[in-house]
């Protein structure tokens, strides 16, 4: 294929082609930024909590009137037994928060008592000797709280358990030698012992405030007894998730219905927990998702539309070229060839646009930097969109009779 | 001249239904564009706008480092006040109007039983927050300096909560219990929710639902009750196990709010901050220099980043896909006129001024604007449904297909499809008469 007379031709329809080109080249920088939000979207909202989320469901319980400390406790604590005895039910264990429900209790931690900055930020949670098989966390190093170091507190009191159980990723962060099992440390300001290790537990939030300390969690032995109540974390038998959603309110309002249970959020299946942490990711994977799809729609439809019109602009010299002996594949292969050309030149100036995109983006949104492959697989989309969009212009071109030489307009 | 503009529109549109295919994909490509950009604009015009217009330049929030240089987030103070700070600022009453708040969580318990206990959400404040605010009274009116200093079981309900209970009826001076304590109620709001939530956005409720309840700040310390919302207490260690130590610690959970009428007031009360926090590192408190900030509604809603990012990334990149709608637009223009060049050219040996090529083409232009931005309209209807897919349902539900969004899109889509007709209406209008005839 000549690709001399090509460029001469173009020559003819510079604004034509320069048109489709930029258009091309708007919708690489574009796709691949899209394309790379969605992964990174998708990649975040798949990561993984630590817990047996399948069985798991959360109940916010709220008090109604004031209660001392002992009275909420006494009370939480018949909640549990009263839960406990369900069927449907395997375990329970009260807590002030759970994996990814999007606020909660931070808090700092140092290896000395003089320290004066924090040697990592952890997320705190609440739980008895019931957490570790509640949730389904994996203990990996040492050992479970034991009855007699659970105790109850109220929100407001200092926060100083005797002993902790840190996430993996926070034993690693203190401890990089791997020696955290024993060691003291000192969390919001008091000394504390690490007594147990386990896997994975994912922070409240998922936000980019608290990636930092997103897998670093400490576990301390205390069961939040305030009026304001308290979250039971329970996990039914396999399969029964349903029914012990059902029956654990219809349980706790025969104990006692002075108590909220809302409507609205004081009783969520985990995987309901999920979505609502991730439903920003989400909607931003659909999103992008969508602008991706009708991008290339509109896209491929101008080069229809332009190349049609180049068609019907040259039907006469297509009819010269066809009588002077082209064959349609040759027809075929022109047009082709030549939507080629100017999509390859919009790909250049689309690569150079994207990664523009990209640096604007990553300034002004704090996001990742493009990885090269996600160009790469934007120019290969737009050449192919490219080549197809022009394939039914170009096949009505091959068909273009060579008695079209000799008729005039 | 109205006649020949009736003319050229119909001209325009037997050219335009000469070629469906192109119409088609031009109307298409207009209203698939606009549609976008008018979605996400519509949502981000919810979450940016200025929740209290009228005043957002006069209201200003205090806020004062209790935590020192080595201690504060990039050397700015933290986003909420101790209680110690926030009752000195109360008590100098150094502004026109000035109130505390923070967020209460209380369990109404309903005389009618049939009716569970359910939370209300609110706000512990003084009665300076009203009129402050300009919160309307559907009945009765605001607590006043007396009941504040009385710390007198008073409360002003939300629309909802009143209809709840009491079927929408007046129900001032009636009493509700919540928590066990008896409340007397003052007033009724009406509808009440600026967006973003720009006097509490310490305790994450930007774009909540309108809170139901409020009541005095002093009854809600007096009767110990907790807050329902955030609380930070930094690396400042120990924290005390009682009521009396919360209160007098170092842990910041009240929001202030102060009306500042003029820019001397403004110094003034810079200068009264400084003062204060140089008073408290006298008394051995503070231990470094003032370190204050006194942020007007648009700087605080700035300062802490009110837009959600994926709107403005959303809109962006509308924005973007617009353009591309329009460069298509361009291109098919240019095809779909350029293909009328014999036309043209006849025209124009007949005596058509370039003029009157300009007037035909814009005005053929600007039907299939017209025509994208009818499609444009009923897709940005569409995609109203379809926005709570994309944004969290707190924030979807703010954008909504008003008169004015209406508007905006057809203004939007004949405008831009014009713009895009400018390049191919002077293409055609360079058409010479004889060249054309000539050729054929």
């Amino acid at each position: 294929m000549q690709i001399k007379p090509i460029l001469s031709a173009l020559r003819q329809h510079k604004a034509g082609t320069l048109l489709i080109a930029m258009q091309i080249a708007l919708t690489l920088a574009i796709v691949c930024n899209a394309l790379f939000i969605i992964q990174q979207r998708l990649a975040h909202l798949s990561e993984p909590t630590g817990i047996d989320e399948p069985d798991i469901f959360v109940v916010q319980n709220e008090w109604v009137g004031k209660l001392s400390t002992s009275q909420a406790d006494a009370r939480m604590q018949e909640d549990l037994r009263a839960i406990r005895q369900l069927a449907s039910v395997q375990d329970v264990t009260p807590s002030n928060s759970y994996p990814l429900r999007g606020s909660g209790w931070d808090d700092g931690i140092r290896l000395k008592p003089d320290q004066l900055q924090d040697t990592s930020g952890s997320t705190v949670y609440f739980g008895d000797e019931h957490f570790i098989d509640t949730l389904g966390v994996k203990l990996v190093a040492g050992r479970n709280f034991r009855p007699e170091e659970v105790a109850p507190m109220d929100m407001r009191y200092s926060l100083s358990p005797p002993v902790v159980i840190v996430t993996r990723a926070l034993a690693d962060k203190l401890f990089p030698a791997g020696d955290a099992l024993g060691k003291t440390i000192y969390l919001a300001g008091s000394p504390t012992a690490i007594v147990g290790i386990i896997d994975q537990l994912q922070a409240q939030s998922v936000e980019r405030w608290a990636a930092a300390f997103a897998h670093r969690s400490v576990i301390v032995p205390r069961r939040l007894a305030v009026s304001l109540g308290a979250y039971y974390i329970v996990r039914a038998r396999p399969g029964q998730l349903d029914a012990a959603m059902r029956e654990t309110p219809r349980a706790l309002f025969a104990i006692n219905p002075r108590r909220v249970i809302s409507d609205k959020d004081g009783l969520l299946s985990f995987a309901q927990v999920r979505d609502r942490a991730y439903e920003r990711d989400r909607g931003m994977a659909i999103l992008m998702g969508l602008i991706c799809v009708v991008l290339l729609a509109i896209t491929a439809a101008g080069i229809v539309g332009l190349t049609s019109f180049w068609v019907g602009q040259r039907r006469k010299q297509i009819g010269v070229r066809r009588a002077l002996g082209a064959t349609r594949r040759d027809i075929l292969g022109y047009f082709l060839t030549e939507n080629l050309l100017i999509s390859c030149g919009g790909a250049l100036l689309g690569v150079l646009l994207a990664v523009a995109v990209n640096l604007w983006l990553v300034v002004r949104f704090e996001m990742n930097r493009l990885s090269l492959a996600y160009v790469l697989a934007g120019v290969v989309l737009l050449l192919l969109l490219g080549q197809g969009a022009v394939l039914a212009p170009a096949l009505r071109a091959s068909r273009v009779p060579p008695v079209e030489a000799t008729r005039s307009v | 001249m109205s006649g020949m503009f009736v003319h050229n529109l119909k001209l325009g549109a037997a050219s335009l239904r000469r070629n469906p295919l192109l119409t088609a994909l031009m109307i298409m490509s207009i209203g698939f564009g606009v549609a976008a950009s008018m979605v996400t604009f519509s949502v981000f015009r919810a979450v940016s706008g200025d929740p209290i217009p009228q005043k957002s330049a006069r209201l200003f929030t205090p806020q004062i480092d209790n935590r020192g240089p080595q201690y504060n987030r990039h050397g700015e103070p933290p986003d909420a006040l101790t209680y110690t700070d926030a009752m000195a600022l109360m008590r100098a009453h150094r502004a026109a109007r000035q109130t505390l708040l923070f967020m209460v969580g209380l369990s109404v318990m309903p005389d009618n039983a049939r009716i569970m206990p359910f939370k209300a959400v609110g706000y512990a404040t003084h009665g300076d927050f009203f009129p402050m605010f300009d919160v309307p009274f559907l009945y009765g009116r605001p607590w006043g300096a007396s009941e504040d200093e009385a710390r007198a079981p008073v409360v002003v309900i939300g629309r909802a909560l009143n209809q709840k209970l009491f079927g929408g009826a007046n129900s001032v001076g009636r009493e509700i219990t919540m928590d066990d304590r008896q409340y007397r109620i003052v007033g009724v709001i009406d509808d009440w929710n600026p967006v973003p939530r720009f006097y509490d956005m310490f305790s994450n409720g930007a774009f909540g639902d309108a809170p139901q309840i409020y009541i005095p700040f002093t009854y809600a310390i007096a009767q110990k009750i907790d807050t329902y919302g955030s609380n930070s207490c930094g690396s400042v260690g120990a924290r005390g196990d009682d009521w009396d130590s919360w209160l007098r610690g170092e842990c910041v959970w009240v929001s202030a709010w102060v009306q500042l009428d003029t820019p001397g007031q403004v110094r003034a009360y810079r200068q009264f901050l400084d003062g204060y926090a140089e008073d408290q590192r006298r008394a051995g408190r503070f231990a470094w220099a003032p370190n204050n900030r006194l942020r007007d509604v648009t700087a605080w809603l700035d300062y802490e980043h009110a837009v959600p990012p994926e709107s403005r990334i959303a809109l962006s990149v509308a924005l973007g896909f617009l353009v591309i709608c329009l460069v298509n637009t361009i291109g098919l223009l240019l095809a779909k006129f350029m293909r009328r060049a014999p036309e043209i050219g006849v025209r124009r040996a007949l005596g058509a001024a370039r003029g009157d090529i300009y007037r035909q083409f814009l005005a053929e232009a600007g039907m299939v604007g017209l025509a994208g931005g009818l499609l444009g309209v009923l897709l940005t209807g569409l995609g109203m449904l379809g926005v709570g897919l994309v944004f969290e349902p707190a924030v979807a539900k703010l954008a909504t297909l008003d008169l004015s969004l209406v508007a905006l899109t057809l203004l939007v889509a004949v405008l831009a499809t014009l713009l895009a007709a400018f390049y191919p209406t002077w293409r055609a209008a360079q058409v010479q008469p004889a060249w054309q005839l000539k050729s054929n």
